[in-house]
């Protein structure tokens, strides 16, 4: 066993994880708190719906569309300067969030506002029916109809970070992405590969079926 | 109690103006329950949901219980809706809250009762709608007899003045549609709530309205006392509602006719009459001979009414035409 696993810094491997784990809890903090709204707002705005306006929505879906077209690779390089402006730094775990959150908010948004939109409209109206305000009806009906729809989108989201801190290790982000491509890739220490490799799948695996009992939790349809 | 004055609505389809309400002028007054039927289209749900404003007309003036609804303001209209019940076909509930807190809700928005007053409105709501065991239950839970009984509670619980159904027991089986209408009749009854319901089955107005309005592409062809628009359709329209809720139209039996000699009248008898021994009597003292051609005999709310279709012969007909009338029978001759 310790044969097989001759490269193996375990000390190293558990930092990593750390890191990691920091980038995945900070990004995805910041993607929901940024997203969620946003989301919202692509959907009020969006064709036959409560503050439907064409041009609007038009351009902030132009925005999520650029933004998701984006190859992740390229947006890491080209958030370095704007990421040292906020963070003083563009390595380690405070230099990948922002390319991180800029990354996923978009993509995150455009899960919300699918939905927001799964939320039957004779819900809507009914609520409206009430003398709802379009606050309540947002706090009240919306966001309670769509809840197992957002956790989903959440999971879907996280999944989708921990590919992408794997990739910020490109440009130092450090974290099990990182310690694969130095060790496992530049210095073909294939053992650290593996280690990652399944350290990352447990994660995953971890996170989607935390997501599916709490969408399962919440469902009541 | 409700009052449209010249209300019109139409609606921009790809840049084409489609009328859904032509100007219309309708009075619905203090506590009775009032029937607006018509196909799908016919722009009964587009009236319906001008009195709360879920759209805004075009043009004209809404009066409901004295308040200018046209001229109201966001928050005026939501302390307005506030005050008004609405029902649906599909109930509408929310699917990620227990049937007390599909309840609660409005109560909650409008934000007027403490936590402890809501808690108690909503025991009282649910028992009176038969679910107080079903409380904590998801509407998922529930059948579709006790989703609308949930959807009821729920319109009632600011104690509105007015409840709008939308339709609301389209989707539900004749048994459970029954109840249903049953308790609508008991909540206009006991509370004097005024009730504006739509529908497209003759029956749901034959059995819960006082008054009816039949509307035929975005018109109120026919208006009035359900019982005279049942028993005496004139618009076309209306006579098909009328047939469709037969399991025998007379129509069909025109040809028929054609067989039988005799004069052929057609006898409407409301209340009282319905069940009074009044065809024996009449033949015996004038000496008419009949035949029945077609009849029914049924409630229209809670009053009894019947329409026979018979054939006359012989005897003094006139005279037995006049001691019908007479006794309160409305006599219709159909061929002389």
């Amino acid at each position: 066993m310790s044969e097989l696993l001759i490269n193996i810094d375990w000390y190293e491997i558990w930092l990593a994880t750390v890191d990691t784990l920091l980038m995945l809890g900070g990004s995805l903090l910041f993607t929901v708190l940024l997203g969620l709204p946003m989301g919202i707002l692509l959907f009020l705005v969006s064709p036959r719906q409560m503050f439907e306006h064409r041009i609007f929505y038009a351009t902030l879906s132009f925005v999520v569309n650029v933004l998701r077209s984006l190859p992740f690779i390229i947006l890491l390089i080209v958030m370095i300067p704007i990421t040292v402006v906020m963070t003083g730094t563009s390595l380690g775990v405070a230099g990948a969030i922002p390319p991180l959150v800029v990354g996923t908010t978009p993509f995150f948004a455009r899960l919300v506002e699918t939905a927001l939109r799964e939320v039957d409209r004779g819900i809507i109206e009914a609520t409206q029916a009430m003398g709802a305000s379009t606050r309540q009806i947002i706090f009240n009906a919306l966001l309670p109809e769509a809840r197992p729809g957002i956790i989903a989108a959440t999971t879907v989201t996280a999944i989708t970070l921990v590919s992408y801190t794997a990739m910020a290790g490109v440009v130092g982000a450090g974290g099990l992405g990182d310690l694969a491509i130095r060790f496992g890739y530049q210095r073909f220490q294939t053992d650290v590969m593996v280690v990652t490799v399944v350290l990352l799948l447990l994660l995953v695996q971890v996170l989607q079926s935390v997501g599916d009992r709490l969408v399962l939790r919440f469902s009541r349809k | 109690m409700i009052e449209f004055q010249d209300v019109h609505k139409a609606y921009a389809v790809n840049g084409q103006s489609i009328t859904a309400l032509q100007p219309t002028s309708l009075q619905v007054q203090p506590g009775e329950i009032f029937g607006l039927i018509g196909h799908s289209g016919a722009g009964k749900s587009t009236l319906l949901r001008l009195i709360n404003r879920l759209e805004e007309p075009s043009g004209g003036r809404i009066i409901v219980d004295g308040i200018d609804v046209t001229a109201l303001d966001a928050q005026g209209l939501r302390r307005f809706r506030q005050r008004v019940g609405m029902i649906f076909q599909h109930f509408n509930l929310l699917s990620s809250k227990t049937v007390a807190n599909n309840v609660a809700m409005p109560l909650k928005l409008a934000g007027e009762l403490s936590g402890v007053q809501i808690k108690q409105r909503v025991t009282e709501l649910l028992s009176r709608v038969g679910l107080s065991e079903h409380a904590n239950k998801y509407p998922a839970q529930l059948s579709g007899g006790q989703k609308q009984r949930v959807g009821i509670a729920r319109a009632l619980a600011t104690d509105p003045k007015i409840l709008l159904c939308d339709e609301a027991t389209s989707a539900l089986d004749p048994q459970t549609t029954a109840q249903v209408l049953q308790l609508l009749v008991e909540i206009n009854r006991e509370l004097g709530l005024t009730i504006v319901l739509i529908t497209h089955e003759m029956d749901v107005i034959r059995r819960v309205c006082d008054r009816v309005g039949v509307m035929d592409a975005g018109v109120i062809v026919e208006s009035g006392q359900v019982s005279d628009v049942f028993l005496h359709p004139k618009h076309e329209t209306t006579q098909r509602f009328v047939q469709e809720s037969e399991e025998d139209p007379d129509i069909s039996r025109e040809e028929e006719y054609q067989k039988v000699s005799g004069r052929i009248v057609r006898l409407t008898f409301l209340g009282e009459s319905t069940y009074a021994p009044l065809l024996g009597k009449v033949a015996r003292e004038t000496g008419v001979d009949y035949s029945i051609l077609a009849g029914r005999i049924g409630r229209i709310k809670d009053q009894a009414c019947g329409q026979l279709t018979l054939a006359l012969t012989g005897g003094k007909e006139q005279l037995a035409e006049q001691q019908l009338r007479d006794a309160g029978v409305h006599v219709e001759v159909l061929r002389p």
